[in-house]
């Protein structure tokens, strides 16, 4: 498995009719996610949600292309 | 300041009911006489309703406001008779920058899809789409508009809905069987009826000035988060007609606005702001300036007894996306053929609660996409902040961070896929494509009688059925009397062909020739296909074989009759 880079966000049984809709409904699910947390608690989230992730992604290939990428850019 | 613009002073006259001391009885009164009031005019004319129109001013909107008007706003503006008008003043854009501090992070072109009459949108200052209402209501005998005409108190039986109206010269009643409240954001007639409107204020302030370039300036819209020239805030640049380029520059909370607004707190801002993408020094006026707030909120239903709200003062959203006067339209697009009905004794007044039904959905993703925008445009937690530069960080290089950078999703009309006037598909009638039960319908070019139009030119005031053929020659008989005297309890419906082959049908039925098959395609049509439309052009049922009796049930759920 090679990391997707392309928009790739849909929810089984709903209908987009346009393209930008399942990434802006993921985006939005994330930021209520947050909603109310201190940045302590935001942070917790983040690290918890990127090890669920992680785990169900398993390929060491895959998250070592990410995790490449994520560092490249801070 | 420059002037590109002469503001029009409409006429006002004495209303002849002051001398008279006489009611005006009127069947439709619309108060407001902006883009979304005139459109709602204008469409009751197109039913054959006369129409009073109310307003408190003399003049259109002043300064730019509405900029950009989209494909679906631009087609209900061609009924309406200013679709012309308004594509040839406005301007289009294709080429969008998005900049995260120093860096271009990515730029785009909407090569607009093609074999559509209308493109994507046009940027066009508001009043110019209301001069061209208004002068197109003007020259109709069955649309009044009176001027400086203020409604100061406003009350409703079960029957009509009392206005009292005052002038300069005194005060007079207008009773009417319905009342449109076209009146804006703070609808008063809202205040007066004691209705509540609910949602929330963003906390953050918008300085927009619109400014007349000396020189040439690309045709392109600019949106800069987070620019060194305005730190920790986000700019937008759009162009409009007349050299007259829009800029929004995000404020904060905090921000004085009367102090934003004077003259040398401005100018510097753009001068840093125009010279920031290439260094080039650019000659500028500027021409309007203001600050504005705004609201994200929705009235509870649309319509209330005899009285039906339309526009921003149903709902209200962030202008990122565009979703104001443009869903506005659509309502006025909505609610026309619906009130004829009911006030012809052809529908149940059950057929106005679609109205708001149906207006509510679409006001709900309207809401949901500029919230959306708001919230990536100005992050208002420190971990939304990172999330929003880390996908601006990205969007450079990786595709899936240029679909997740907001800066304001464009208005597309809202597909009423669960109205309750739709008739489902039946089972075993399989259909590809996106022209469902409850869509907005897509445009196709087709030849009429040899001379080259558009699809949506050719529908709408009224039901069509719209039978897709091979060859006009081949309709059987029963087939075209089935087709012709298609109409449910005086609810007619017209009957229009549509066909690869031109030819002539039988009986005198009009037919379109689909002479590249785009119609064919984007309505994934066959021999025999056979599409109900809906007078506002969104999609009420289809099937794959023609049966009246199915259309008229369709014509009759369609119109609350079922």
């Amino acid at each position: 498995m090679t990391l997707n880079l392309n928009p790739n966000f849909s929810e089984a049984g709903k209908r987009y009719f346009n393209a930008y809709a399942p990434g802006d409904d993921f985006y939005e699910m994330l930021l209520t996610a947050h909603r109310d947390l201190s940045d302590e608690q935001s942070e917790l989230l983040n690290a918890r949600l990127i090890l669920l992730l992680a785990n169900h992604i398993g390929d060491i290939g895959t998250l070592r292309e990410a995790l490449t990428i994520a560092r490249e850019g801070v | 300041m420059l002037k590109t613009y002469t503001y029009p002073k409409f006429e006002y006259r004495t209303p002849p009911e002051i001398a008279s001391g006489q009611t005006l009885k009127v069947p439709v009164v619309v108060v407001g006489a902006g883009p979304v009031g005139l459109g709602a005019a204008l469409d009751l004319q197109l039913q054959d309703v006369p129409v009073l129109v109310l307003d408190e001013d003399d003049t259109v909107s002043i300064g730019s406001r509405g900029v950009c008007y989209a494909k679906r706003a631009l087609e209900i503006l061609d009924r309406y008779g200013v679709g012309d008008a308004v594509c040839s003043k406005g301007v289009s854009w294709n080429v969008g920058r998005t900049f995260f501090r120093e860096q271009e992070v990515y730029n785009f072109n909407l090569v607009p899809e093609t074999d559509h009459h209308r493109p994507g949108m046009v940027n066009l200052q508001q009043y110019y789409l209301e001069e061209y209402l208004a002068a197109r209501a003007a020259s109709l005998p069955q649309i009044e508009l009176r001027w400086r005409n203020k409604v100061v108190s406003v009350a409703q039986t079960g029957q009509t809905v009392t206005l009292k109206v005052e002038t300069e010269d005194g005060f007079y009643i207008v009773e009417a069987d319905w009342l449109i409240a076209a009146d804006g954001a703070r609808s008063p007639i809202r205040r007066m009826l004691d209705l509540e409107i609910d949602g929330k204020v963003f906390m953050d302030r918008f300085l927009i000035a619109d400014v007349v370039m000396k020189a040439d300036f690309p045709s392109e819209r600019w949106f800069w988060f987070d620019p060194p020239f305005h730190p920790g805030q986000s700019v937008l640049l759009h162009k409009q007609t007349d050299s007259v380029f829009r800029i929004d520059f995000q404020l904060g909370w905090h921000a004085d606005p009367e102090e934003a607004k004077k003259p040398e707190h401005v100018l510097p801002r753009i001068k840093a702001m125009l010279g920031a993408f290439d260094g080039t020094a650019r000659e500028f006026e500027l021409e309007w300036v203001s600050v504005y707030t705004f609201q994200c909120r929705r009235m509870g239903r649309f319509n209330h007894g005899r009285v039906l709200f339309v526009g921003d003062a149903a709902h209200q959203v962030s202008p990122f996306g565009a979703r104001g006067a443009n869903s506005g339209l659509q309502d006025a697009d909505n609610l026309g053929w619906k009130l004829k009905l009911v006030i012809d004794g052809k529908a149940p007044a059950a057929l106005l609660d679609s109205y708001s039904e149906e207006r509510i959905f679409a006001a709900d993703e309207n809401l949901v996409n500029s919230t959306r925008s708001t919230d990536f445009i100005t992050p208002k937690s420190k971990v939304s902040k990172t999330f929003r530069n880390a996908v601006l960080g990205m969007a450079k290089e990786y595709a899936f961070g240029r679909a997740l950078v907001n800066s304001g999703r464009l208005s597309v009309p809202a597909f009423l896929i669960a109205s309750s006037l739709n008739s489902p598909d039946e089972a075993g009638d399989t259909f590809a494509g996106r022209m469902l039960p409850g869509a907005p319908m897509d445009d196709a070019p087709v030849l009429d009688n040899g001379d080259e139009g558009w699809l949506l030119n050719k529908v709408g005031n009224r039901f069509f059925a719209l039978y897709f053929a091979d060859d006009p020659e081949s309709l059987d008989a029963a087939t075209v009397a089935g087709l012709s005297g298609l109409s449910f309890d005086g609810i007619a419906v017209q009957p229009l062909v549509i066909s690869r082959k031109p030819g002539i049908v039988p009986g005198g039925i009009p037919v379109l020739e689909d002479l590249r098959g785009i119609a064919a395609l984007r309505y994934d049509a066959k021999r025999g296909t056979v599409y109900l439309l809906r007078p506002d052009q969104h999609v009420a049922a289809r099937w794959r074989t023609f049966d009246a009796a199915k259309v008229k049930v369709a014509v009759a759920r369609a119109t609350c009759n079922a």
